[in-house]
């Protein structure tokens, strides 16, 4: 440490420690919130200067013709189109309905991927046997790309609707079902103990130690999984549809429409953060026993 | 007259990861009366924890025999209570459903099984608290959850696993009080496990010294106190002291043994 960093050290200091002149504690508290909220807004202005710098220096480059707008899109192109599919509507029909065809593949297979891999985690994690016998199939089906299966599924469940939500639940079920079989791995010996102690029987165990002491661990999965759900339906609409997010980004890039796509993009965007919100929601309410997380301020 | 736990030549051996054997307790001998408050004291590993996971039923012995209420036990015995070194309170139930938690697996309605929580909470001084998650709440109020959990479901046996060792000296004694005044309510047979040699002898009627590991009884000690006690008093009396001498001659070798033995294992 140089001499001059102690010497400001000892400046900022100097204030507090002073003796016999200790600054008021209110006065303390009201300057640490000032730093506080000066230090929030700093980082507020450097995000939007982030943005403004990416989104800048793209729309610049295309402008001048160093990348070409046509491979690339352009941010005010994505603007435009994105205006376009709001006020008029897109190639495929209105907006909100391909928005919301996407958004019900991706719940239906967030539900089904997600109650699968929860009761067949729990179940496999509180029986030795059957997770003996089936871990090594489920590792073996865990090891292949799963969205290849989309295929699969648009030749036997056909281009509607079912096809979309298998891809998207079978994403999801592997890890929410790895989670919840740690989860009922590592609940403390000592709850159960205690549970069986005082009198509970199998299913009390289960419903009263086991799942909510796993419930962490699942519920820590979901804000993932509800990602892969969204991977599910688009790839499924990749694969085959007439309707949905994916297949307008499809249709896009059939057309050389590089705006197209990325104002898809932000489309899907825009419904992980929505669902991410509500999973953080339910997440709180849930879980309102566990003290709160060290660090939680610094959440990105 | 039956005793309450009887524990006849009774051998624990576990399967060590590496394949060997390891003999925990070795042809262990001890008998509770009825109603008799008996502290275990012993040095380190030498398997105290494990005597109350037999008495419980939580492990089965290896060998002898192990009687509750004149019963041998086969799974989790009847009416028996354990409290648990460390936190065993459930971390997403509220104080009240902690508590509440015992009459429920029993059956009872949870209305009917949430009233009488509430009597055991007001009991262990816990009133206002009802609404708490276990996070919210201090070590010494963690363990009064713990005993109103154990105590709600009137055990005869009651087992304890160093309960208050984790907790500093004010709040100890003053937990230890409160359990002698709760206890002197329900008359159950208390086996209290603990390394400290004053709190066994403050709170017990009987101290049984386990040897070093393999663990078997080497002495048994009648503790004639009168009751009721108060444990910070009672520590200044002369036979406390007296007493105090008496079993620490026998436990203190039992202590060098396990310290040198801990010494050389991790020499080796």
């Amino acid at each position: 440490m140089s001499a001059r960093n102690a010497a400001a050290r000892l400046d900022v200091t100097a204030p507090i420690s002073a003796p016999g002149t200790p600054a008021p504690i209110t006065d303390l508290a009201a300057q640490r919130i000032r730093a506080r909220r000066r230090r929030e807004l700093n980082i507020y202005g450097l995000r939007v200067l982030v943005a403004v710098i990416v989104l800048g220096s793209w729309e610049l480059t295309t402008r001048i013709g160093i990348v070409d707008q046509f491979f690339f899109g352009q941010p005010s192109g994505i603007a435009k189109q994105l205006w376009i599919w709001i006020t008029e509507e897109t190639a495929l029909g209105p907006l909100w309905e391909q928005v919301l065809v996407t958004m019900e593949e991706t719940v239906l297979g967030f539900i089904v991927g997600t109650v699968l891999g929860v009761v067949i985690g729990v179940l496999l994690g509180r029986n030795r046997l059957l997770a003996d016998v089936f871990s090594i199939y489920i590792k073996a089906a865990n090891a292949i790309p799963r969205v290849v299966l989309g295929a699969l599924f648009a030749i036997s469940l056909g281009l509607d609707i079912r096809s979309k939500v298998a891809t998207a639940a079978i994403l999801v079920f592997f890890v929410v079902f790895f989670n919840a079989f740690q989860g009922v791995r590592e609940v403390e010996r000592n709850l159960i103990a205690n549970a069986r102690i005082l009198g509970a029987d199998d299913r009390r165990l289960t419903t009263e130690v086991i799942v909510p002491s796993a419930l962490s661990w699942i519920i820590a999965s979901l804000h993932i999984s509800f990602g892969l759900a969204l991977v599910g339906a688009v790839v499924g609409e990749l694969f085959g549809a007439t309707q949905g997010v994916g297949e307008l980004i499809y249709s896009a890039e059939h057309n050389f429409n590089a705006n197209g796509v990325f104002a898809g993009m932000l489309l899907l965007a825009a419904m992980a953060l929505l669902a991410e919100a509500f999973i953080t929601a339910l997440e709180n309410r849930l879980v309102r026993w566990r003290p709160p997380a060290v660090g939680s301020e610094i959440q990105i | 007259m039956t005793p309450a736990i009887d524990l006849r030549g009774v051998t624990k051996r576990f399967l060590t990861p590496s394949g060997g054997v390891y003999t925990a307790l070795r042809d262990l001998n001890l008998t509770v009366q009825a109603g008799e408050f008996c502290a275990v004291v012993g040095p380190t590993g030498c398997g105290k924890s494990t005597t109350l996971a037999l008495i419980s039923g939580l492990e089965p012995a290896s060998e002898g025999e192990v009687e509750v209420l004149g019963k041998p036990v086969r799974g989790i015995a009847e009416q028996i209570g354990y409290v648990f070194q460390t936190d065993a309170v459930f971390p997403w139930k509220t104080v009240l459903d902690n508590v509440a938690a015992g009459p429920r697996y029993h059956g009872r309605p949870t209305s009917e099984a949430r009233s009488t929580a509430r009597e055991w909470i007001s009991r262990v001084g816990l009133s206002g608290f009802e609404d708490r998650y276990p996070y919210q709440l201090s070590g010494g109020m963690r363990k009064r959850v713990a005993l109103a959990q154990s105590l709600i479901n009137e055990p005869r046996i009651l087992l304890m696993d160093e309960p208050f060792s984790a907790l500093d000296v004010q709040t100890r004694s003053l937990m230890e009080n409160e359990l002698l005044s709760l206890w002197a309510n329900t008359r159950a047979s208390v086996v209290f496990v603990t390394h400290d040699l004053e709190e066994a002898i403050a709170l017990a009627d009987r101290v049984f010294v386990i040897s070093a590991g393999p663990g078997t009884v080497k002495a048994n000690y009648p503790v004639p106190l009168t009751r009721p006690r108060n444990v910070t008093e009672i520590r200044m009396q002369p036979q406390f002291s007296q007493i105090y001498g008496e079993i620490w001659n026998d436990l203190k070798d039992e202590v060098l043994v396990s310290y040198e033995r801990q010494k050389r294992s991790g020499a080796a």
